[in-house]
């Protein structure tokens, strides 16, 4: 089962009916218990930083235990924001710290927050995007970025005016910027790939 | 870069799916779940889903369709019609809409908007604008009031004037003036629908939406008149919008999602195909 770590953050709901739609158990749950035992774990997120690193509060330790024992972690959005060290939105703060990588405000000189459909280009090496070819539009909606300094994560950008870092993967631990379950077809086989490779890496491990 | 966006509209009224001319004579067009879970997989950017009814009684059920949508739709839709207070945006963003339009609420409250940017942030908060064309017969309101004692509505040769109560009253608001100060309030976004061109399928009204683009920086999304796709290109083109809204021309199958996205992409711009 995937468990969605449940901490009070805006919209949960959409990210656990996409698993569900693309024929996945699925629960949401901020159990030591069910986050210890999930085949998979996704940290959703819409929220600032720092009310979001509060309100997960005590279970942060654990989702980084579990990650750093090798269970996949999927980060979506401010999720995927706190996989980094820090952030500066509404004043510093510490994150999972699980990728080296700061998260700050979008440069300006463009329309923020980023909000609608960017095309991203998608390494050949990131099993996140297997089948999906070598770009596709995903949903934004964000005015803080990740900027990865970690030489073991691999990542994929979007073009904003910048190269805006829009998912990031470090062994078991990926991260996306967008909203997979907010982006239509292509969103849900981002899903289907992290549940797929929540699998076999159970299947590995029996 | 950013695509612009295809939204197909679906204003709801009883659990169907209606569309009506000038905002009269509604047709049938459907189941409002099996409709958006058809443009959410033909590849439309976004939905959005307006109670037109409105009425206590329908806002119940407005919440239970949102819960049905966003089990099937995997693509953001904003919800609107008749959206009063910060808690009823709150219980329709926690049912699973990206996002809500408020329209008379905001006239006659504008701290709502405010409210809600900081709670939730701008990016869901959507300004819901209905204009008309300010008529010959206003001429000379400061006379009408003396007369009557009916608020005086300026006759603004050129401009427009916002209407409220789904667009069957209207006020001395000045559209642009009024999408300024929205943004400046707090909405992350203006669904800007010209009541002159709704349903007509003659194309939008692009001084319209061309003031409005001009006079803000934030998405403004053109509603109201398209009938062919050339209009669509035009009001994204002329027009400046960030977004084009569409009803009549998707529900009754005249054209596609696809055909919509393939066309515009054809003539050069960023589309999401």
């Amino acid at each position: 089962m995937i468990v969605v770590i449940d901490y009070d953050v805006g919209n949960v709901r959409s990210v656990c009916n996409a698993f569900r739609y693309i024929g996945c158990e699925v629960a949401l749950s901020s159990e030591p218990g069910a986050i210890r035992d999930a085949l998979g774990l996704v940290l959703p997120g819409v929220a600032a930083f720092g009310y979001a690193v509060n309100a997960l509060g005590s279970a942060a330790e654990l989702v980084k235990e579990v990650a750093l024992s090798g269970k996949p972690l999927l980060g979506i959005c401010v999720g995927y924001q706190m996989l980094f060290e820090t952030s500066s939105e509404y004043g510093l703060h510490d994150g999972l710290g699980l990728v080296r990588g700061k998260v700050g405000p979008i440069p300006p000189g463009r329309v923020i927050p980023h909000i609608g459909w960017n095309q991203v280009k998608l390494p050949g090496d990131m099993d996140l995007f297997a089948g999906l070819g070598e770009a596709k539009h995903f949903y934004f909606a964000h005015s803080f970025c990740a900027e990865v300094a970690d030489e073991q994560a691999r990542v994929a950008y979007a073009d904003y005016g910048f190269d805006l870092a829009a998912s990031v993967q470090k062994g078991n631990i990926y991260g996306v910027q967008f909203h997979p379950e907010k982006s239509g077809r292509t969103g849900l086989k981002v899903l289907e790939n992290f549940y797929e490779i929540c699998e076999n890496r159970k299947s590995r491990e029996v | 870069m950013l695509t612009r966006r295809i939204i197909p509209c679906l204003d709801v009224k009883d659990n169907r799916v209606v569309k009506g001319v000038n905002f009269l004579n509604l047709q049938d067009a459907g189941d409002p779940v099996a409709l958006g879970a058809r443009y959410s997989d033909e590849g439309a950017d976004e939905l959005v889903f307006l109670d037109i009814t409105a009425t206590i009684r329908s806002r119940e059920t407005i919440v239970e369709l949102v819960e049905k949508v966003a089990e099937n739709v995997f693509i953001p839709f904003t919800v609107g019609g008749g959206i009063q207070t910060v808690e009823q945006i709150d219980t329709l963003l926690r049912s699973g809409a990206e996002k809500v339009s408020v329209n008379t609420a905001a006239v006659e409250n504008p701290e709502v908007l405010g409210e809600a940017a900081q709670r939730f942030g701008n990016q869901c908060v959507v300004l819901a604008i209905d204009a008309r064309r300010s008529k010959e017969w206003h001429r000379h309101p400061a006379d009408d009031f003396e007369n009557t004692g009916r608020m005086p509505v300026p006759h603004r040769p050129g401009r427009w004037q916002v209407c409220v109560k789904a667009g069957t009253e209207p006020t001395d608001i000045d559209v642009v003036e009024w999408a300024v100060r929205g943004a400046e309030l707090g909405a992350g976004e203006i669904l800007l629908t010209s009541m002159d061109a709704d349903g007509t399928r003659a194309g939008y009204d692009n001084e319209l939406n061309k003031a409005v683009t001009d006079a803000v920086n934030i998405p403004v999304i053109a509603s109201g008149g398209a009938g062919t796709l050339e209009h669509l290109y035009d009001a994204i083109v002329e027009g400046g919008a960030d977004a084009v809204l569409m009803a009549s021309i998707t529900h009754f199958e005249n054209y596609t999602i696809k055909q919509i996205k393939g066309y515009l992409r054809d003539r050069g711009i960023p589309m999401n195909l």
